[in-house]
């Protein structure tokens, strides 16, 4: 199997086109059945009341802001290394459904932290190292866009993204490394406390969110290869693909 | 797999939560039709851009 043959813009861009549908449809079967557990099936906690209910798109969309960085920064690295374009796309591509959903986990989390901690905020270090990683993507999309060569672009962003990965282990960790109001993980590679119903809404639900940004990032990456290879002859050839 | 509220009302109201619930679920959603109309755009941004510069190279 020829490796580079899904590297090249023009078969990729096809390719992208045919699958993203299908991410979003498993996306949206996934989101259902999550829902469904997660918000009428499993039982409310006993200590937090119903509000924890908000852990069924907060850990989810907290996980995913992370995983998608450190997708994101491994594109970066092909970047640098390779001076690959397609890896330079796809990068630009993921930034802002990774932002999306880091800006959701803070989001959720202060509607969570209200109640229960009473207060929206707190300067704590799994709070602000996941701030931290908002303005990374901010960051991360104004400099690759900064530049009026684009592949310039690619490679100053590609830097930054790959210096802020540093931020992944201090997110991943700060509840344990520092006394956090941040509680600890619930679930870990050593097992749960959990309910067996929360569990496996969170894993959907979890999953639906991976499913959605595969689909967002390559409807995203569609339209950048198009921003991007205009003057090509394929992109012109294709007419208004 | 029964489910745990006993009415619909019961469930809207999130065990008098439901402010701090539904703003969580509908930030969600609100980013992520947000989302989806960006997409969207950008698209059809792109697409123009190629006319424009077909266009171009047409009256040339």
């Amino acid at each position: 199997m020829n490796w580079f043959y899904f590297s090249s813009p023009p078969t990729f861009f096809r390719l992208a086109g045919r699958l993203a549908p299908w991410f979003f449809i498993l996306a949206a079967v996934l989101a259902a059945w999550g829902l469904y557990l997660g918000l009428l099936v499993a039982p409310t906690d006993a200590q937090q009341g119903a509000v924890y209910r908000v852990i069924f798109i907060h850990v989810p969309t907290a996980w995913m802001s992370m995983f998608l960085y450190f997708v994101m920064a491994c594109y970066c690295g092909l970047t640098l290394v390779f001076n690959t374009r397609l890896s330079a796309m796809m990068a630009r591509a993921i930034a802002p459904t990774g932002a999306m959903f880091t800006f959701i986990a803070l989001w959720t989390g202060a509607f969570w932290g209200r109640p229960t901690w009473g207060t929206y905020w707190v300067w704590d270090a799994r709070l602000t190292s996941e701030l931290v990683l908002l303005f990374l993507y901010f960051g991360y999309m104004a400099l690759a866009n900064a530049f009026e060569d684009p592949r310039r672009g690619d490679r100053a962003a590609a830097l930054l993204a790959l210096i802020g990965v540093v931020n992944l282990p201090i997110i991943y960790f700060s509840v344990q490394w520092w006394n956090t109001l941040h509680q600890g993980s619930s679930v870990s590679f050593k097992g749960t406390s959990m309910h067996v119903t929360m569990l496996t809404g969170m894993l959907v639900m979890s999953f639906a969110a991976w499913m959605y940004a595969i689909g967002a990032t390559l409807v995203r990456v569609r339209s950048v290869i198009l921003e991007r290879e205009r003057r090509a002859q394929w992109v012109r050839e294709a007419g208004a693909a | 797999m029964t489910i745990w509220w006993s009415s619909w009302s019961d469930f809207w109201a999130m065990g008098g939560h439901a402010y701090f619930v539904w703003m969580s679920y509908g930030a969600l959603l609100v980013a992520i039709v947000v989302e989806l109309v960006l997409l969207r755009v950008r698209r059809q941004r792109a697409l123009a851009a190629i006319e424009e510069e077909r266009d171009l190279e047409a009256e040339n």
